[in-house]
C-alpha cells in the first residue's frame, strides 16, 4: 500500500507533519509513522497553553509493541489537542492527516520552517529510509 | 550426571553434527589462559545428603512451630490453609515463565487477573498490579509514580515518620540518582499535623500508614484531612496497608487515597525469614498508565471466548527502555497466586474472621499487660493487633528474659528503629496465638519485672 | 494441556459459603467501635473443593518446564529440581521471622553465608550481597554501586552509561532510574561490541559499560578482555549482566574478563523456578574496592573464642573454636533495596543445587548448555537465516523470515511450535535482529528432545510454504486462540466487577 503524503505539510525527520494556516497551525503523525507503529492504542497529549520549541517532546503515542515520543515541528504554544484521540486513538491510523490530528498550535517562528522538509523532499526521505532497511 | 541427561556417547553424535572436534573448541572466543578456573566449592552431595546437611542447618533455627512469638513489624504469622500450598506447589504455575505467550498461559493469567481484582476489592481502589517484589519496593514504586503525575516538576516526597523505616529507607536507595527528597521522618513521634505542614508546591506525594508501624490507627477524619491538603497541593496521597487489618478496617479509598499499597505476604505467604513476599500496590484508574509492573488484562481471542492477556506494556522496561515506567521486569507470580488462593479460600467471611481474631486477642494481651505493674501502653489511640509497650527495664533485657525463662519470642525491640525509646516492645498478635501463650506472655512480662 | 472454559472465582462465588474455617475467639472479645469498620468486604465466597477444582484447573492451561522444553532466550528455562522444593520448605527455615534475633536463626545465616562464599567462589568477585529481588533489581544495585564509587572518588561529573545495542531492555530502564544517560555503542560484524564505536565513545562522563557476556545473541565476546582494558582506561567500571551466566559456569569467572559488577539471576543459572513471573533472585557480586558499597545487611562471619584460645590451645581442642554468623551493614553501603534481606526462599533453592553439582557440576552445565544450543543451530540454520554465524554458547537467534513464505512472520513461527507441544522461544528480541527468535535449550533438554524441536522448525517452515494458514491460525489445540492484544491496551479491562 502506498504511503500517503499531504502536499499541503511540511514534515520532520522523526515523521511528524505540520500544517500552516493564518496564525494557526496543526500538528501530526504522518502516515509512514502510523504504519510503522501500527495499531496506536493510546495517546498521551500536553496541556492547553503548554508551550514547546521545535525539536521538543510533545506527545507520546503507544501501540501495543512500542511507545514513541512526538516531536514538536515548529516552535509554539498548544491551543487545542484533539479530545476525540482519547478514545478513539485509532484515528490516527484511519486518518493521519485528517482526523487523526493531535493538537492545533500557534507558531512563534514561522522562518522554523526552514528546517523542515517540503512534500517532495520527505516522499524521496522516507524512500531513502525503506531502503536502508529494516522495515 | 544429575540434571544433565546426555550422555558421553550423546555429546560425542551432537559434536559432530556441530562439526567440531572437542568441547573445548566451542569455547574458543574464551581467552584461553582465563579458561577452566579453579572453583573452590564443597565436593558434591547426593540428594540423601544434602537433605540431612539443611534439615541440621534449618534445627539450628528456632522455629515459630515450637515456640510462641509476638513478632511482628512488617512481616506477620498467620495460618495459611492447606489448599495454598497445594495450588502454588502445582509445577504448571511454578515452573511457568512469565506469561508472554497467552495461549499457554492462561492459568498464570486469570490467577492473576482474579489477584488483581480481589487486591481493588481490600483496598477499594480501581485497578492493581500484577505485584511488585515487597511492601518496600511497592513503596518506592510509589514514589516514583508520584513525581511522573506530577509530570516530573514535582521532586519532594513528604512520609509520615511512622511508615515502616525500611520501606521509607529502600526509598531513599532507590532514588537516590534522581534527585527526589524524601522528607519527613525527622522525628519519629511527629503528629500527623507536623506532616501536613511539610507539603508544599514543589511536593509529589504523601506516604502514610495504617495501622502505622506502631500498630496505631489515626482516625479517619485526619486521615482525609491530610489527603485534601496532599490533594489541594497537587500532591497524591499514597497509603500503606496491612493487607489483613482491611478484613475490618475502611478500605483506605474512602480517605481519598489516590495509591494503595503495602506488604501482601500476610495473605497466604510463610514468613521464610523475610522473603519472598510480596509488593500489592493499587490506584486509581486515571494513574493507570503511570503505574510500574505488569498488568493482566481481559479481552477476546479469535473466536470470540473470553481471555487474558498482559497489557499496557508499553509502561514496561522491554519495549520503553529508558523510558520505561520502572525496571521492574518479574513480578511475584508465585506469591501473588498465593494470594489470589488465599483471599478465596478464606473469602468475604473469612478474612474479616481473621482480622476479628487479631484484634480481640491482640486487645487482650494488651489490656493485660497494661494491668501489669510497671508496664504501660505507649499509646491510648486505637489500634488493629500491635501496639508499643514501655516496660521498667531495657526492651533487650526483658526479651532475654522471656526467651530464656519461657521460650517465648518477645516483641520487636523498637529503639532499633527509634532511639530513646530503649524500654519499649512492639508485641504483634494474630490468630496463631492461643490465649495460653498470651497468658503465658503476661506472667513472663510480670516476672522479667520483678527478676534482677 | 486441556481446552476448558474456566469461569472467574467470582462467578462461581455463592453467599455462605466459607473455603477456610478457623478456630473460635478463646478471650473476652474487645470492642470494636464501628467507625473504624468497613461497610462490605466484597471477597467471593466459595468453598474448598470450589477453590481447589478452579485453580488446579487453570494450572491446566497453563505450560511449565515439567511439561516439556521451555527454550525461551535469555531466560534460562532449566528443569528445576524437586529437592529444591523440599528444602524449601524445610519447618525450621519456614517458620522464621526476619526480626528474630541472631542467635536464633544461626542456620539461615549460614546458608546465606555459604550461599554467598559459593558465589564468589563461582565468579571471582570478592564481595556478594543478596538483598536484590531478581535481576533487573540487581542491575539498579548494582548502578547505584557504582555511581556511589564514583562519586566517592569525586568523579561527580561522570553521568554516561555505555550499553551495547544488543542489551536487554533492563539494562537502559535501570539505568535511567538511576539518574545516568545512556549511550547506545554498536555491535561489529561478528556480533562483538565495536571497539571503534566504544573508543569513540569513552570519555571522562562515562560512569562504565553494561556488558552481556554470552550477548544477546549467544556470542562471546571476542576482545572482552581489551573492552574491559578500555572502560578501565577512561576510569569507569564494567558492569556484566549475569543473565546469561549459565554459559560460564567453571568456564571463565567473571571478574577475571575485567567485570567489576556482575548480577546473578539464581532463577535462571541456579535452577530456582520461574514461578508464572517470579519470585526471582538477583544476588550482587563486586570486585574488592566495591566491597563497602553492598546494599545490606549481608551476613558476615565471626569466629567465636578465637582470641581466648589462641597460644593455649591444647590437643584435641579445635573444637572449641565457634563461629557465629551476623548481619553487617557495609561500611558506605549504598543502602538497602528491599525490606529485610532478600529472597531467602529462592537462596535455599540455589544452595541446594549447587550444593549437589560441585565444581565439576557446575562446568559440565556449562558445557551442555553450549552443546545443546550449537547442535540446534547447525540443526536449523540451513532453513532459518544465521545472521552471525559463528559458534554460539548457551543460545543463538535466527531471523524467523523464510524463503518462498513471504507473508509468514516469527509470530507465526512460534504459535505454530505450540500446537507441536513446545513452548515458542523468545520472539523479537534482541532488536537488532528483524524477527528474531532467540533459541535457549539449556542443558536439561536430552538428544531426543533437541531433535523433536529442530524436527518441528523444520516440518514448520515447510509449512509455511505449503499451508501458511496453518501458521497464521495456529496454535489450533490451546483453552484460547490468538488474542485481541490492541483491544485489551485500548480498552483495558484489568479487573472483574459486578453486573450492576
Amino acid at each position: 500500500m502506498a504511503i500517503k503524503i499531504d502536499p499541503n505539510c511540511y514534515y520532520t525527520k522523526s515523521h511528524e507533519w505540520v500544517r500552516v494556516e493564518g496564525d494557526e497551525a496543526w500538528a501530526g503523525l504522518t502516515d509512514y509513522a502510523q504504519d510503522l507503529l501500527s495499531d496506536i492504542v493510546y495517546v498521551e497529549l500536553p496541556g492547553e497553553g503548554d508551550s514547546f520549541k521545535q525539536g521538543e517532546v510533545f506527545a507520546t503515542v503507544e501501540s501495543v509493541k512500542a511507545a514513541s515520543d512526538i516531536y514538536m515541528p515548529l516552535s509554539g504554544e498548544v491551543l487545542e489537542v484533539n479530545e476525540q484521540l482519547a478514545n478513539a486513538p485509532e484515528l490516527i491510523n484511519k486518518d493521519p492527516y485528517g482526523e487523526g490530528w493531535l493538537i492545533k498550535f500557534t507558531p512563534s517562528d514561522l522562518s522554523e520552517l526552514g528546517n523542515l522538509m517540503g512534500p517532495d523532499a520527505y516522499e524521496k526521505f522516507i524512500k531513502e529510509e525503506e531502503e536502508k532497511g529494516g522495515h | 550426571m544429575v540434571y544433565v541427561p546426555n550422555t558421553d556417547k550423546d555429546r560425542a553424535k551432537m559434536l559432530a553434527v556441530i562439526g567440531v572436534e572437542s568441547v573445548d573448541d566451542l569455547f574458543y572466543d574464551v581467552p584461553k589462559e582465563l579458561r577452566y578456573p579453579q572453583i573452590e566449592l564443597p565436593e558434591p552431595v547426593s540428594e540423601m545428603e544434602v537433605l540431612r546437611e539443611l534439615q541440621e542447618m534449618s534445627e539450628a533455627n528456632v522455629d515459630l512451630l515450637h515456640t510462641p512469638s509476638f513478632l511482628g513489624a512488617g512481616a506477620y504469622y498467620h495460618f495459611i490453609p492447606s489448599v495454598v500450598d497445594t495450588i502454588i506447589s502445582r509445577s504448571e504455575f511454578y515452573t511457568a515463565y512469565t506469561p508472554y505467550q497467552p495461549e499457554v498461559s492462561q492459568g498464570t493469567l486469570q490467577a492473576i487477573f482474579e489477584y488483581q481484582t480481589m487486591i481493588c476489592m481490600l483496598t477499594g481502589m480501581d485497578v492493581a498490579n500484577a505485584s511488585h517484589y515487597d511492601g518496600g519496593t511497592a513503596t518506592a514504586e510509589a514514589v516514583i509514580m508520584a513525581v511522573a503525575a506530577g509530570k516530573g516538576k514535582r521532586r519532594r516526597i513528604v512520609v509520615s515518620p511512622r511508615l515502616h523505616p525500611e520501606y521509607i529507607q529502600v526509598a531513599r536507595t532507590y532514588v537516590q540518582g534522581m534527585d527526589i527528597q524524601v522528607v519527613g521522618d525527622e522525628n519519629p513521634h511527629a503528629a500527623l499535623e507536623n506532616i501536613a505542614g511539610l507539603i508544599d508546591s514543589n511536593t509529589a506525594g504523601v506516604i502514610v500508614q495504617v495501622p502505622d508501624f506502631f500498630g496505631t490507627i489515626e482516625d479517619y477524619g485526619s486521615l482525609q484531612a491530610l489527603a485534601d491538603k496532599a490533594h489541594q497541593a497537587g500532591a497524591l496521597f499514597i497509603v500503606a496497608v496491612y493487607p489483613i487489618s482491611l478484613g475490618l478496617l475502611k478500605p483506605p479509598a474512602e480517605y481519598g487515597a489516590d495509591i494503595v499499597l503495602g506488604e501482601g505476604q500476610p495473605l497466604g505467604n510463610p514468613l521464610s525469614f523475610g522473603g519472598p513476599y510480596l509488593g500489592f500496590f493499587a490506584c486509581k484508574e486515571e494513574y493507570v498508565r503511570r503505574m510500574a509492573g505488569r498488568l493482566v488484562g481481559q479481552t477476546v481471542d479469535t473466536q470470540g471466548r473470553r481471555g487474558f492477556v498482559l497489557t499496557l506494556s508499553t509502561r514496561e522496561q522491554h519495549i520503553r527502555r529508558e523510558k520505561a515506567t520502572s525496571n521492574i521486569c518479574t513480578n511475584q507470580g508465585l506469591n501473588a497466586l498465593a494470594a489470589a488462593v488465599y483471599m478465596s479460600a478464606l473469602g468475604k467471611q473469612g478474612l474479616r474472621k481473621v482480622a476479628e481474631l487479631c484484634y480481640h486477642k491482640a486487645h487482650y494481651a494488651a489490656s493485660k499487660i497494661a494491668e501489669i505493674p510497671g508496664y504501660r501502653l505507649l499509646s491510648d489511640k486505637p489500634f488493629f493487633n500491635e501496639f508499643v509497650v514501655r516496660c521498667p527495664k531495657p526492651a533487650e533485657d526483658i526479651n532475654r528474659y522471656l526467651f530464656e525463662e519461657w521460650g517465648i519470642i518477645g516483641g520487636f525491640e523498637v529503639a532499633k528503629v527509634c532511639p530513646g525509646l530503649e524500654d519499649s516492645l512492639m508485641f504483634a498478635v494474630t490468630e496463631m496465638n492461643t490465649r495460653d501463650e498470651i497468658d503465658a506472655l503476661v506472667e513472663a512480662l510480670r516476672e522479667a519485672a520483678s527478676h534482677d | 494441556m486441556t481446552k476448558i472454559v474456566e469461569p472467574l472465582i467470582f462467578e462461581l462465588s455463592s453467599p455462605g459459603r466459607v473455603g477456610a474455617v478457623l478456630p473460635e475467639l478463646d478471650v473476652p472479645p474487645a470492642d470494636i467501635p464501628a467507625e473504624l469498620c468497613r461497610a462490605d468486604l466484597p471477597l467471593p465466597e466459595v468453598s474448598e473443593v470450589d477453590v481447589v477444582r478452579h485453580f488446579v484447573r487453570l494450572s491446566r492451561m497453563n505450560y511449565g518446564v515439567d511439561l516439556g522444553m521451555y527454550p525461551l532466550g535469555s531466560c534460562t528455562m532449566k528443569y528445576n529440581p524437586k529437592v529444591n522444593e523440599v528444602a524449601a520448605r524445610l519447618p525450621g527455615f519456614v517458620y522464621t521471622h526476619p526480626y528474630q534475633p541472631e542467635d536464633q536463626v544461626q542456620g539461615n545465616l549460614q546458608l546465606m553465608w555459604e550461599l554467598q562464599e559459593m558465589l564468589k567462589a563461582i565468579s571471582g568477585f570478592a564481595g556478594v550481597s543478596l538483598q536484590p529481588a531478581a535481576g533487573a533489581h540487581g542491575e539498579l544495585t548494582g548502578i547505584l554501586i557504582m555511581r556511589a564509587y564514583l562519586c566517592d572518588q569525586g568523579e561527580t561529573q561522570r553521568d554516561t552509561i555505555l550499553i551495547p545495542d544488543s542489551a536487554h531492555g533492563t539494562n537502559p530502564a535501570s539505568t535511567s532510574m538511576a539518574g545516568f544517560k545512556v549511550v547506545e555503542i554498536k555491535s561489529d560484524e561478528r556480533g562483538n561490541v565495536d571497539l571503534e564505536h566504544l573508543k569513540a565513545n569513552l570519555n571522562d562522563r562515562v560512569v562504565g559499560l553494561m556488558l552481556t557476556n554470552p550477548n544477546t545473541l549467544g556470542l562471546f565476546d571476542e576482545h572482552v578482555c581489551e573492552v574491559s582494558r578500555l572502560v578501565h582506561e577512561a576510569g569507569g567500571l564494567m558492569y556484566g549482566d549475569g543473565a546469561n551466566m549459565n554459559a560460564m559456569l567453571g568456564i571463565v569467572k567473571p571478574a577475571d574478563l575485567g567485570i567489576d559488577v556482575m548480577h546473578f539471576n539464581l532463577h535462571k543459572t541456579f535452577s530456582t523456578p520461574h514461578g508464572g513471573g517470579g519470585p526471582g533472585s538477583g544476588p550482587v557480586g563486586v570486585v574488592e574496592k566495591l566491597v563497602p558499597y553492598l546494599p545490606g545487611p549481608i551476613v558476615d562471619i565471626q569466629v567465636v573464642g578465637e582470641e581466648e584460645h589462641a597460644g593455649h590451645a591444647h590437643e584435641g581442642e579445635e573444637e572449641m573454636v565457634e563461629v557465629f554468623f551476623r548481619l553487617v551493614m557495609p561500611a558506605k553501603s549504598i543502602g538497602r533495596v528491599k525490606t529485610f534481606y532478600g529472597h531467602f526462599g529462592v537462596m535455599i533453592r540455589a544452595y541446594t543445587y549447587i550444593r549437589m553439582l560441585g565444581a565439576e557440576g557446575m562446568r559440565r552445565v556449562a558445557e551442555d548448555a553450549v552443546i545443546n544450543a550449537n547442535y540446534l543451530m547447525a540443526k536449523i540454520k540451513k532453513v532459518y537465516p544465521l545472521p552471525y554465524d559463528r559458534l554460539c554458547k548457551h543460545e543463538f537467534v535466527v531471523e524467523g523470515k523464510l524463503k518462498d513464505a513471504p507473508n509468514v512472520r516469527a509470530l507465526d513461527i512460534s504459535k505454530r511450535l505450540i500446537d507441536y507441544g513446545v513452548h515458542p522461544p523468545t520472539n523479537y528480541f534482541p532488536l537488532i535482529v528483524p524477527e528474531a527468535l532467540m533459541i535457549e535449550p539449556t542443558e536439561t533438554e536430552s538428544l531426543e528432545s533437541l531433535d523433536h524441536f529442530a524436527d518441528a522448525m523444520l516440518r514448520i517452515a515447510e509449512e509455511a510454504k505449503t499451508n501458511p494458514e496453518l501458521l497464521h491460525e495456529a496454535p489450533h489445540n490451546t483453552p484460547v486462540s490468538r488474542l485481541d492484544e490492541v483491544g485489551a491496551a485500548r480498552n483495558p479491562i484489568l479487573r472483574w466487577k459486578p453486573a450492576e
